[in-house]
C-alpha cells in the first residue's frame, strides 16, 4: 500500500504538468510524447538516460544512508563539486599513469573528496550539535567558490591563458580517466555500472552489516540505541561520511564521463552538477529510501530530465519545467506521508481489535527517519 | 591599499553593503517568524526567486514598481500557504518539503523567464530617497540616508519584527506556539492559525526579499539569488532567532560582498582572491553556528508538526 503513494505524487506532478504545458499554449500530448521519445526513443536516447540517472542514483543512495540515519544531508551539491576537484586533481597531477591504476585511484580520489566534505558536517552535528541542514547549505557555498577560485586560477588550462579567452576550464584530463564506453555509438560509460554497483553494495551494508544496522537503528531511535551501547554520534558521522563518499564518486564520474574531458565552471553549481544534489534526493524519496528502489527512481528522473530537452525542442516549453515538477514531486510525496502514517494506525487499532499480537509489536513508531518509510521496513527489523 | 581608505571609496562600500544585505534582511526576518513559531521553510530561496520575477515581470511590462512589490507579496503569500498546508495540515517533514518548494520555485521562475521575456531586459528600480536633513550629514549622510526606499523598508523590519515578536500578544502566542504547543493549544491558542499566518508573513517577506533583489539588480535572470534564500535560514539560527542579530549576520554578508567587490574593482586584491573571499561569511557562518548552539536554543517546536493529542 506504502508505495502507491510516491507514484501517486508522480502521477500528481504530471498532471500539474499537463495543465502547465496548457497553459503555455503546448498539447500535454504531443509534449508528453515529446518526452518520452527523447528519453527512450533509441539507444543514444536510452543511453543518454542512463547517463543522467547515473549521479542521480549515486546521490540516491548517498542521501539514503543518511536519511536512515536521520540526518539530512543537503550538501549532496557541494560533495559532488569537491569529489570532481579532487580526482581532477589527481587525474591532472599523474598524467602518465596507466588507465588501470589512475582511472580507479581517480574515483578513489572523488571518494575521498566527498567524504571529508561529509565528514565536516557529520562531525560538526555529533560533537557540536550544529544543525546539518545548516552547515551543509554553507559548505555548499565554500565548494562552488573553492571551484570557481581553482578552475579560474591554479588549476586553469594553460591553453586559456595564452589564448586569453581564460574560460574557467581544466586542461583535458589524461585519456586513461575517460570512462570506458560500453555500447558503440551511444554515450553510455562504465558509471552505470559503478552506480548500479554502489547501490547493490550499499544495500548490503544497510541491511546486512552490523554497522549498518547501527545506522538504521540510531535513525529509528537515537536514545534506545545509545541505550543498547551503540555510539550514536559515531554513526552520525559515518552515515555523513558514506553520503558524502557517494556524491563525490557522482562527480568523479560527472567529469570522467564528460563529453569535454574536463572540468568546467560556469561560476555556479548547478551549472556543473544539473542539480543532482537536489534532484538525488527526488529520486532517493521516490526510491522509498532504500537503495535498491532508488535505481529504477533515478532512471525514471533521469528520463524526465533527458526527456526534458526534447520536450523544449518539439513545443519551445522550457526545459525548467521538469525541475517544477521534481519540486512538486518532492512536495507531494512528503505529504503523503501523513495518510501513510493514518493507514498504518489504522492497522495497528484492527490488530488489537483482532488480538494479533504480531501485527502490533512490529509497526514502527513515529520516529522513523524522513519522511517515507521504506517499502520494505516493516519486515526488515528481525534481521541484521 | 591606501586607496581603499578614502572616505569616499568608504562611505560608497559602506552603502553599497547596505544595499546588498537588503534582500537577505528580508527573506531572513520573514523566515525568523516562522521558525519562531516552530516551523522551519526551506524553500526562501524558491519563493524569492518567484518574487523575483513577479516583480521584474510586472515592471517590465510597465506595471510600475509598486504593483511589482505587490505582486511579489502576493506570489509569496501563495507559496506561504502551500508551504504552511504542507507542514501544518499535512505535517510533512520540514527540511525536505523545502526542497521541494525551492525546486518548483527554481524550474519555475526559469520556466516563466525563458517563455515570457527571452533576453534580460534592464528595469530601472526604485529612485534614490534621501531622507531630508540625516542625508546632509556628513559622511553618514551618504552611508545611511541616500538609498531607494526598499533599503529603509527592510531595515525597519528590524525593530517592526522584533517589537512584534516581543512586545505585542501576537507576538507572544507566535513564541508560546513555537516553545510549547501543547501549552498554547490548551490556553486557547489556535496553533494551526499562528502558523499559517507566520510561515505566510514570512514568505510574502522572502517574495518581497526577490523583488528588492531584482529591482535593486535591475535584472532577472536563471537562478538569479544563487542561494541567497538558503543563506537567510542560517542567518535566522546565525542571529539566535532575534531580528537585531538577522540583522548583523545580513550586514555580514552584504559587507564582506561590498569590500571584495569595491576591492577588485580598485584592482587591490587580484580576481581570483575574490572567490575565497567569497567563502568567508559562510566559513564565519558555521563558525558562528558552533558557538550559537553552546549559547542559545532554539525555539523547542522547531521543525516539529504539532498534532492535537498525539
Amino acid at each position: 500500500m506504502g508505495t502507491l503513494f510516491p507514484v501517486a505524487a508522480v502521477l500528481a506532478a504530471l498532471v500539474v504538468g499537463a495543465v502547465m504545458l496548457l497553459l503555455l499554449g503546448a498539447s500535454p500530448a504531443e509534449g508528453f510524447a515529446a518526452m518520452i521519445d527523447g528519453a527512450f526513443g533509441g539507444p543514444r536516447e536510452l543511453a543518454d538516460t542512463v547517463n543522467k540517472a547515473v549521479p542521480l542514483l549515486l546521490v540516491g543512495v548517498g542521501i539514503t544512508i543518511a536519511f536512515r540515519a536521520n540526518v539530512i544531508n543537503i550538501g549532496g551539491e557541494g560533495q559532488i563539486v569537491l569529489g570532481a576537484l579532487t580526482a581532477t586533481a589527481l587525474a591532472l597531477a599523474l598524467p602518465d599513469w596507466p588507465a588501470v591504476v589512475l582511472l580507479p585511484l581517480g574515483l578513489a580520489a572523488g571518494l575521498v573528496g566527498g567524504a571529508v566534505w561529509g565528514a565536516v558536517p557529520g562531525a560538526l552535528k555529533a560533537y557540536f550539535g550544529v544543525n546539518e541542514i545548516l552547515s551543509t547549505i554553507m559548505l555548499n557555498i565554500v565548494a562552488v567558490q573553492g571551484m570557481n577560485y581553482l578552475l579560474r586560477g591554479p588549476m586553469i588550462d594553460p591553453a586559456e591563458i595564452e589564448s586569453g579567452s581564460r574560460i574557467p576550464q581544466t586542461m583535458r584530463l589524461p585519456p586513461a580517466t575517460d570512462l570506458p564506453v560500453l555500447v558503440p555509438d551511444t554515450r553510455l560509460n562504465l558509471g552505470a555500472v559503478i552506480a548500479v554497483a554502489a547501490a547493490a553494495v550499499v544495500y548490503v551494508f544497510l541491511w546486512r552489516t552490523t554497522y549498518g544496522y547501527r545506522i538504521r537503528a540510531v535513525g529509528l531511535n537515537p536514545f534506545a540505541s545509545r541505550y543498547a551501547g551503540i555510539d550514536v554520534k559515531r554513526s552520525t558521522v559515518v552515515a555523513l561520511t558514506l553520503s558524502g563518499a557517494l556524491c563525490g564518486l557522482a562527480g568523479a564520474i560527472l567529469v570522467f564521463g564528460s563529453e569535454s574531458h574536463r572540468m568546467v565552471t560556469d561560476g555556479s553549481t548547478t551549472g556543473f552538477t544539473g542539480s543532482a544534489g537536489f534532484n538525488g534526493i527526488v529520486a532517493a524519496l521516490f526510491g522509498g529510501l532504500h537503495p535498491i528502489g532508488t535505481i529504477p527512481a533515478s532512471f525514471l528522473f533521469g528520463a524526465l530530465l533527458v526527456g526534458a530537452n526534447r520536450l523544449q525542442r518539439v513545443t519551445q516549453v522550457p526545459s525548467a519545467l521538469v525541475i517544477a515538477l521534481n519540486g512538486l514531486v518532492v512536495v507531494f510525496v512528503v505529504s503523503s506521508a501523513i495518510w501513510k502514517r493514518r493507514l498504518e494506525q489504522r492497522a495497528q487499532l484492527e490488530a488489537v481489535q483482532t488480538g494479533d499480537q504480531a501485527a502490533q509489536t512490529s509497526l514502527p513508531g513515529d520516529v522513523a527517519p524522513a519522511a517515507a518509510d521504506p517499502p520494505g521496513h516493516e519486515s526488515d527489523t528481525d534481521d541484521g | 591599499m591606501g586607496e581603499f581608505f578614502t572616505s569616499a571609496v568608504l562611505v560608497s562600500t559602506v552603502a553599497s553593503g547596505l544595499r546588498l544585505s537588503t534582500s537577505y534582511l528580508f527573506a531572513a526576518i520573514g523566515e525568523t517568524f516562522g521558525q519562531r513559531s516552530g516551523v522551519l521553510n526551506l524553500g526562501v530561496d524558491g519563493i524569492m526567486l518567484l518574487g523575483a520575477f513577479g516583480a521584474y515581470y510586472t515592471v517590465l511590462n510597465g506595471g510600475g514598481l509598486w504593483l511589482g512589490m505587490v505582486v511579489a507579496i502576493t506570489v509569496g503569500l501563495v507559496m506561504g500557504l502551500a508551504m504552511a498546508f504542507t507542514s501544518v495540515t499535512l505535517q510533512a517533514e520540514q527540511g525536505i518539503s523545502g526542497i521541494g518548494f525551492y525546486l518548483f520555485g527554481l524550474g519555475l521562475s526559469d520556466l516563466l523567464f525563458q517563455k515570457l521575456v527571452g533576453t534580460p531586459l534592464p528595469i530601472r528600480g526604485f529612485p534614490e530617497l534621501r531622507i531630508p536633513l540625516l542625508a546632509d550629514l556628513p559622511v553618514v549622510g551618504e552611508m545611511l540616508f541616500s538609498h531607494s526606499i526598499v533599503v529603509y523598508a527592510a531595515f525597519l523590519l528590524v525593530p517592526v519584527g522584533a517589537f512584534v515578536l516581543n512586545r505585542t500578544t501576537l507576538g507572544l502566542k507566535i513564541r508560546s506556539v513555537g516553545e510549547n504547543p501543547e501549552a498554547a493549544d490548551t490556553l486557547g491558542v489556535s496553533v494551526a492559525g499562528v502558523r499559517y499566518f507566520t510561515v505566510m508573513t514570512g514568505s510574502a517577506l522572502a517574495g518581497l526579499g526577490g523583488a528588492a533583489l531584482a529591482t535593486e539588480l535591475g535584472i532577472f535572470q536563471q537562478n538569479l539569488t544563487a542561494g541567497q534564500g538558503f543563506i537567510a535560514v542560517a542567518l535566522v539560527y546565525f542571529g539566535a532567532w532575534r531580528p537585531v542579530g538577522v540583522m548583523a549576520g545580513s550586514l555580514l554578508y552584504g559587507l564582506v560582498a561590498s569590500v571584495v567587490l569595491q576591492l577588485k574593482t580598485l584592482g587591490i586584491i587580484p580576481r581570483s582572491a575574490s572567490e575565497l573571499a567569497a567563502m568567508l561569511p559562510a566559513v564565519l557562518t558555521i563558525l558562528a553556528l558552533v558557538v550559537a548552539v553552546q549559547r542559545e536554543r532554539q525555539p523547542a517546536a522547531l521543525t516539529k508538526p504539532y498534532e492535537r493529542g498525539a
